[in-house]
C-alpha cells in the first residue's frame, strides 16, 4: 500500500517498456456527488491524480482554475475531496496521488494532512507550490505516514538543484514539460527531451512528465523519456463544457482512451 | 530584533520563505544574487540614489500639518511620498528593480497592480529603461482606478485585465505569477509590495527604506512619538518603519477595516487573519478552516488584499509594530479632512493612516505623530465623487 503501489507500478511499466498514464481530475467536479462517476469514466489509467481544489492555484492555467472554482462552489472541502480520492482508489484498485497547494496542507498541519491522505488510501502527494527548499516538513510527515512525496524538476532547474531533488528521494519526479502553467498547448514540448536527459544523468528515479500535454500525439512523444505522463486540462475541460454529466463522461472516456492507446 | 535581511532560507523568523513553483526557483536565486551584488556595489547604489534625486524628485518634503494638528490636538507631521514622481512611493521600488533588470539582462517587466500606482510606476520605469511592459490588473480595479489605466497606456504599457476571483489585487498577483512562470527566461516580475517569495520582501523593503532614512535626517533632533502608515501588502509602511525601529517610536500600521471587521468584509490580514502561505511566502492572511483564501474587501484598491508582507507578520508577533484598522467610511472622511485642512488630497489608501490618527486623537493628544502620506488621491477623485454622490 501507500508509496509501494506506485513503486510497483513504475517497476512494472519499465519491465514492459511502457509509459504509464496518470490522468488528473479535480475532485468535486462538477459536484462532489457526481465526481466519482467522472473519475470512473476515465479509461486506461495506471494511477489517478486527484486534485484537491484551492482558491488560488498559481501553477494552473484557466481550465484547472475554473474547475477548482466550480468544485469549491459546489461544496468540495478537503475532507470531501479526500473521501472522493478514497472512493477512486477503492473502486479502481489503482494508486491515487493527491495534488494540492501548500496552504491547504499547512492549514491542517502537515502531520494531520498526511494522516488524512493515508486514511484515504493515497500513495503519494504533489504540492504544486512546494519546491525542494521548503519541502522537508511536509515530506517528512508524508513519508512517516507511508506515502511518497513527489518533487518537481522544471526546464529551468539547474544541475545543482537536480542533484538536491534526487537526493531527497522522491517517489517520482514530476518533470515540467513546458515553461508555463498547466493547460493545453498546440505545439509539442521542446523541453521534455533535454529535461529527461538531465534527470537521467543524475538518477533512475521514475520520471513523470506533465504540463502542456493534452493530445495523444503529445503524450506519445513522451514515451522515449518518461515513465509516466500526466494529462489534466484536456480531461477537465469537457467536464466544464459538457451540457450534461453523461456528455462529460462520454467525452472524458473518449479522450482518455485515445491517450491511453497512444501510450501502449 | 530588527533583521538587516532575512535568514538564508528567506525567513523573517517563521515568516517568508519561497513557496513557488519549481520553474521560478532559479530566477529567484538569480534575482537574489543580482540584488546582493548590486546592493553591495557602491556604483550601483550611487546610481540608484542619483536617479531618486534627479528623476524621482527625492528627497520628498516632510513638514508639519498645522491646521490638521490644531484641529486634532496632535502634532502631525507628513512625509510627502505623494510628491514623488508618479504620485506615490511605488516609484522608489520600480526604479530600483528596473536597474536590477538592466544588470540581469532581461528585456521585459511585468507587474501586478491594485490601485494602479505600482502599475504606473513600473510602466514609468519600463519607459525610462527602454523595456517592454505588461501590467496585470483586476477588472474591478480597472473600473475604480480608471485614470491610472490611461496613464499606463500613455506610458506604453499593456494593461491586462484579470477576471478571475474578485478581480482585485490578489487575482492580479496570481496572474502575474502565472505569466512569470511562462516567460521567466526573458521577463522580470517587478513585485510592487513587500510580499511574494524571497527575495522580493527583502528587496522591496530595501528599495523603500529611503523613506524612513530621509525622514529621520529631515527631522534633525526631533523624534516623533508615533509613526503611522497604511498597510495592504505593506511596502510604504516597511519603508518608513524599518529605519524608525531604532528610534523607540511606536509604529502603527493601519489595515483596511472595510465595512467593519465584524462583517468579514475587510482587508485586515494581521488584525483578523492567521498564518498561512499566500503568493509564495508564509505570512498572516485571510483564510477559512480548509486553507482557502478569503476575498478581502476595501474601498481602496491598494489595500484590498488578503495578505501582508512577511516582515510585518514578524513585527506583529514580536510587538515591534502594532496593526490597527479603520473602516472605508473613516478613510473617506479622512480624505475630506486632509483636503480641507491642508489642501492635500491623499490616496484613499494613505487616508487610512490619517483616519486612525483622527480617531485616536484623544489618546494621541500632545504627541508628535508622523504620517507616511504614501500617495496622492487624483486617481480616486472619480470614485469618491461616485460614492459621495457628487458625480
Amino acid at each position: 500500500m501507500g508509496a509501494d503501489l506506485l513503486r510497483d507500478l513504475f517497476a512494472r511499466a519499465r519491465s514492459e517498456s511502457r509509459t504509464a498514464f496518470l490522468p488528473f481530475m479535480t475532485a468535486g467536479l462538477p459536484t462532489p456527488d457526481e465526481s466519482l462517476s467522472v473519475f470512473a469514466s476515465i479509461e486506461g489509467a495506471d494511477a489517478f491524480e486527484v486534485g484537491i481544489p484551492y482558491s488560488d492555484p498559481l501553477m494552473d492555467g484557466p481550465t484547472i482554475q475554473a474547475a477548482g472554482q466550480a468544485a469549491l462552489k459546489a461544496g468540495t472541502t478537503l475532507k470531501r475531496g479526500l473521501s472522493i480520492a478514497s472512493e477512486v482508489g477503492k473502486t479502481t484498485g489503482k494508486p491515487v496521488i493527491i495534488m494540492t497547494y501548500a496552504n491547504v496542507v499547512f492549514q491542517v498541519t502537515p502531520m494531520r494532512f498526511a494522516a488524512m491522505a493515508a486514511d484515504a488510501g493515497a500513495s503519494a502527494v504533489i504540492i504544486a507550490d512546494l519546491p525542494i527548499d521548503e519541502a522537508a516538513p511536509i515530506q517528512a510527515a508524508v513519508e512517516a505516514a507511508g506515502l511518497g512525496m513527489v518533487l518537481f524538476v522544471a526546464p529551468t532547474t539547474d544541475e545543482r538543484r537536480i542533484s538536491d531533488i534526487v537526493a531527497a528521494n522522491p517517489v517520482f519526479i514530476y518533470g515540467v514539460a513546458e515553461l508555463g502553467v498547466t493547460g493545453e498547448r498546440t505545439a509539442a514540448s521542446g523541453h521534455a527531451a533535454g529535461l529527461a536527459k538531465r534527470v537521467r544523468a543524475a538518477s533512475d528515479v521514475p520520471l513523470v512528465m506533465g504540463v502542456g500535454i493534452s493530445t495523444p500525439e503529445q503524450a506519445a512523444a513522451m514515451r522515449p523519456y518518461a515513465d509516466g505522463v500526466i494529462v489534466g486540462s484536456a480531461l477537465v475541460r469537457p467536464v466544464l463544457e459538457a451540457p450534461t454529466i453523461e456528455d462529460a463522461r462520454r467525452d472524458v472516456a473518449a479522450i482518455s482512451r485515445k491517450i491511453a492507446d497512444a501510450l501502449r | 530584533m530588527k533583521l538587516d535581511r532575512p535568514d538564508d532560507r528567506g525567513r523573517f523568523g517563521e515568516y517568508g520563505g519561497r513557496f513557488a513553483p519549481e520553474t521560478l526557483m532559479p530566477a529567484l536565486d538569480e534575482l537574489e544574487r543580482a540584488f546582493e551584488k548590486a546592493w553591495g556595489d557602491e556604483s550601483f547604489v550611487n546610481r540608484y540614489k542619483e536617479l531618486l534625486n534627479t528623476y524621482v524628485g527625492r528627497p520628498t518634503p516632510q513638514h508639519l500639518a498645522p491646521r490638521l494638528s490644531e484641529q486634532l490636538g496632535v502634532t502631525v507631521l507628513l512625509k510627502r511620498e505623494d510628491l514623488a514622481h508618479t504620485g506615490a512611493h511605488k516609484i522608489n521600488n520600480a526604479i530600483g528593480q528596473g536597474m536590477l533588470v538592466q544588470v540581469m539582462g532581461k528585456r521585459r517587466l511585468i507587474a501586478e497592480t491594485g490601485a494602479g500606482q505600482h502599475g504606473v510606476a513600473t510602466a514609468t520605469a519600463a519607459a525610462y529603461f527602454g523595456l517592454e511592459c505588461a501590467i496585470y490588473m483586476g477588472e474591478k480595479d480597472i473600473e475604480r482606478q480608471r485614470l491610472n489605466v490611461y496613464r499606463m497606456h500613455l506610458l506604453g504599457a499593456e494593461v491586462i485585465p484579470v477576471t478571475s476571483g474578485a478581480g482585485t489585487l490578489k487575482d492580479a498577483t496570481n496572474e502575474a505569477m502565472r505569466e512569470w512562470v511562462r516567460s521567466v527566461e526573458y521577463t522580470h516580475y517587478t513585485i510592487g509590495s513587500v510580499v511574494g517569495p524571497h527575495p522580493f520582501p527583502w528587496i522591496v523593503r530595501e528599495f523603500q527604506k529611503v523613506i524612513g532614512e530621509e525622514s529621520i535626517a529631515q527631522l534633525g533632533e526631533v523624534r516623533p512619538d508615533v509613526v503611522v502608515a497604511c498597510v495592504g501588502g505593506g511596502s510604504n509602511a516597511a519603508g518608513i518603519f524599518y529605519p524608525y525601529l531604532d528610534t523607540g517610536a511606536d509604529l502603527v500600521g493601519v489595515e483596511a477595516g472595510g465595512l467593519g471587521i465584524d462583517t468579514g468584509k475587510h482587508g485586515a490580514s494581521i488584525g483578523a487573519g492567521s498564518p498561512g502561505v499566500l503568493h509564495g511566502s508564509r505570512t498572516y492572511m485571510l483564510q477559512d478552516a480548509d486553507g482557502q483564501v478569503i476575498e478581502a474587501h476595501s474601498v481602496s484598491a491598494g489595500l484590498d488584499y488578503p495578505g501582508v508582507g512577511p516582515e510585518h507578520s514578524y513585527f506583529a508577533d514580536r510587538g515591534m509594530a502594532r496593526y490597527e484598522s479603520v473602516t472605508d467610511e473613516e478613510a473617506l472622511d479622512a480624505v475630506d479632512l486632509l483636503a480641507k485642512t491642508e489642501g492635500i488630497i491623499p490616496a484613499i489608501e494613505s487616508a487610512h493612516a490619517i483616519a486612525w490618527v483622527a480617531r485616536e486623537r484623544v489618546a494621541l493628544a500632545g504627541k508628535t505623530v508622523l504620517i507616511n502620506l504614501s500617495g496622492r488621491g487624483d486617481k480616486d477623485v472619480e470614485q469618491i465623487a461616485r460614492i459621495r454622490g457628487m458625480a
